[in-house]
């Protein structure tokens, strides 16, 4: 099953790579990883994506909390939270395909953000699986790059959690 | 008052309590040489960075303090990996110190340039690149902190030359926070009472001990949780000196080369209690019919080994002293309940007992060919009870597992997650510093003992009494026992074709070496080398092809044991 898991780590040298370091060295599985620093400028988080049975996943917790730079490890399955991804798509866009590529920007609420007469450029924001969903559509056009951000999932409610 | 980063490295090592340091200089290293060429720490050197480590590890073992490393940057660091490995996987609480060159050249693959943070990240508790001598004094105060605290591991610190002769103010921090670091040390209570109710339900519990017991020093409340709940013990390689093995509770070792009545026990409990232990595979062999028909409390202070080989009825999060010293607190108060418990498990303990008779432990014993075990038996027969026992790896430290039986915790230094050969001469060494009046020694086998004899030169030199016991067979002999129980007995490149001369080579390091190959001579040589000043090499040549039995196969249930050749 697909688990977006939130680490607060501190913001220090090496510390992606004991991350990283982590999975790889345990045969855990990465879809996706994104760090960025936080408000606290000493703090980072880093949101993955990853796939286990219930066993792998409470390893993965408590590995990733046994490490000494972690702080917070919260993983959002079974939680409510907003998820978002970025995505640049770099699609083949001449004579008439030209018109379905907007059209299907549109219904999308995606943006075309670079044309050329061959091109368009789009950026879309949103869950993973609409993301999916405009590339499927956009594929028999001839996509020609893909940029992923990897998602970031924040829990919804009032509530913040620290960094 | 300004201090530079090496004098601010020794004045924090002090505030830690550090008397002694094992190392090897070098380049990278040399400005903290220079200090400590004034300074009242001792330094052992030993022959090889890695001597260094698993000197340092054997030391930390045995007195239960962090053992302290200083070795130059690139290859002195590199070699340090192996000792650092073998400290992770058995949780010795180790601080590594090594060069690194100057901050502007790291990256540039300098001279003598490792990235020793990247190398040592999966096999240190933590570890620190300090790359501004202001951070330097905090540094090791959390270094030692991490290593000491929680389940315990070792931690490296890498040190660029050019800030160990930056000056800056020193003051060493009083307290440590480190906000990502809170190991939890105190039970649930709650969880704690459930385990009371669990263990007085049952009817045949076995108590599984790992080295958490000595490295929590809890093996008083161990001893008071088997005898009043009158529970059997088994105990891993790693807690072989942990609860006494001449206890009529003991079963010995469990696992691979367990005991039959260990293994059977496991096998039939109806609630198994890991203290301390991890469910090593060597433990389990296969993991779907160990302890099938238990269920399971596992206590133990690192989360992370709950539930990662086994499922889990019950776990306990925290330090063993705490949590045994409750549940046997628990008990106490239920005086009536634990009578009945105990009259309830008599007919287990009578099973366990018609096991025991049925399979002991035991070897054919032989006039004429010296057989390992009795030589293993003579030594504890003519030690000291707390004479401390370092061993390689290989079948000489199973065999000592099996038939040394340990009485005092800590007095079993072995490498038993990594399984490092050449582990336990330099051990023995840092033990003998540690306990300079106790006597030391170092069971070895042919093959292990080349691994790491240059540090018979660093016994010599400071006059560490150490006693070797070479079990010598020619072969690489575990390797060889498989090769022959499952390799068609083709003996690939495990047959040492060289015959050593020990004794000669114990000699060319100015150590007095020993040898013989008759059983008459066995009890002589040991009381001679006893009565020897400085180390002593003892050679034993022995039955070749002996086997450590009973043996578990791999991918077998541990009750499947193959019993005699």
């Amino acid at each position: 099953m697909k688990h977006t898991i939130s680490v607060l780590v501190e913001n220090e040298f090496g510390v992606l790579a004991r991350v990283s370091g982590l999975f790889s060295g345990r045969g855990f599985n990465i879809e996706s990883l994104s760090v960025a620093p936080t408000l606290e400028p000493d703090l980072s988080r880093i949101t993955l994506v990853t796939r286990g049975d219930d066993r792998i996943l409470e390893q993965i917790n408590k590995q990733l909390n046994k490490l000494i730079s972690t702080i917070k490890v919260i993983d959002f399955t079974g939680e409510e939270y907003v998820e978002r991804e970025l995505a640049l798509i770099k699609v083949s866009a001449e004579a008439e395909s030209r018109a379905e590529a907007l059209r299907i920007v549109d219904i999308f609420r995606a943006k075309v953000v670079d044309v050329t007469p061959k091109s368009y450029t789009i950026e879309i924001t949103g869950a993973s699986a609409k993301i999916d969903g405009l590339i499927e559509l956009l594929r028999p056009m001839g996509i020609k790059e893909i940029v992923r951000s990897g998602p970031v999932v924040m829990g919804r409610g009032a509530k913040g959690t620290a960094g | 008052m300004e201090l530079t980063g090496s004098q601010i490295l020794l004045e924090s090592l002090q505030k830690e309590g550090v008397d002694t340091v094992f190392g090897y200089p070098g380049g990278a290293v040399i400005n903290i040489y220079d200090d400590l060429y004034d300074s009242s720490i001792e330094h052992i050197l030993t022959r090889h960075e890695q001597g260094a480590v698993h000197a340092a590890d054997g030391y930390a073992r045995c007195t239960g303090k962090v053992g302290v490393i200083i070795a130059t940057s690139g290859p002195g660091a590199t070699n340090t990996v192996t000792g650092i490995a073998t400290a992770y996987m058995d949780s010795i609480p180790m601080v590594i110190i090594t060069g690194q060159v100057p901050t502007p050249l790291i990256g540039n693959d300098a001279f003598q340039e490792a990235d020793m943070c990247g190398i040592t990240r999966p096999c240190t508790k933590h570890n620190f690149l300090v790359k501004d001598v202001r951070d330097l004094a905090r540094t090791i105060k959390e270094a030692f902190y991490i290593a000491r605290t929680g389940r315990p591991g070792p931690v490296l610190i890498d040190l660029p030359k050019d800030v160990q002769v930056t000056k800056c103010k020193f003051k060493y921090p009083e307290t440590v926070s480190l906000r990502g670091y809170k190991p939890t040390y105190s039970g649930n209570s709650r969880q704690i009472d459930k385990a009371a109710k669990m263990l007085l339900r049952a009817r045949r519990p076995v108590l599984y001990v790992g080295g958490g017991i000595n490295l929590s020093a809890s093996n008083a409340e161990l001893l008071k949780l088997a005898e009043i709940t009158q529970s059997p013990v088994t105990t891993t390689l790693m807690a072989m000196s942990g609860f006494p093995q001449d206890h009529p509770l003991c079963l010995g070792m469990l696992g691979m080369h367990g005991t039959f009545y260990a293994n059977m026990s496991v096998t039939d409990c109806d609630l198994l209690i890991a203290i301390g232990a991890r469910f090593d595979d060597r433990v389990t062999g296969r993991i779907d019919s160990f302890a099938q028909k238990a269920k399971v409390i596992h206590i133990d202070i690192d989360p992370t080994t709950i539930k990662k080989n086994v499922a889990v009825d019950l776990p306990i999060v925290g330090d063993l002293k705490d949590v045994l010293g409750k549940l046997c607190d628990k008990l106490s108060e239920q005086a009536e309940s634990l009578q009945k418990l105990v009259k309830n498990t008599a007919k287990w303990r009578e099973t366990i007992e018609e096991w025991k008779q049925a399979h002991p432990m035991g070897y054919e014993s032989s006039d004429t060919i010296i057989k390992p075990q009795f030589v293993i038996e003579k030594v504890r027969e003519l030690t000291d009870d707390n004479a401390i026992i370092s061993t390689e790896v290989g079948q000489h430290q199973m065999w000592t597992a099996q038939f040394f039986q340990f009485s005092q915790p800590r007095t079993f230094l072995t490498s038993g997650g990594l399984g490092t050969m050449g582990f336990g001469l330099p051990a023995a060494l840092g033990a003998q510093v540690a306990f300079p009046d106790r006597q030391v020694i170092d069971i070895s086998g042919d093959g292990s003992f080349q691994m790491n004899s240059q540090e018979l030169a660093t016994l010599v030199q400071y006059k560490l009494p150490v006693k070797i016991v070479i079990l010598n067979n020619n072969y690489l002999g575990m390797v060889r026992q498989w090769q022959q129980m499952f390799f068609d007995r083709r003996y690939s490149q495990t047959v040492m074709e060289l015959p050593i001369d020990f004794v000669k080579l114990a000699e060319a390091y100015g150590a007095t070496g020993l040898q013989t190959s008759k059983v008459a001579d066995v009890e002589k040589i040991i009381k001679q080398a006893l009565e020897t000043p400085g180390p002593v090499l003892m050679e034993f040549k022995i039955s070749r092809e002996e086997n450590v039995l009973p043996m578990v196969p791999a991918g077998k249930g541990i009750h499947e044991m193959v019993l005699a050749s």
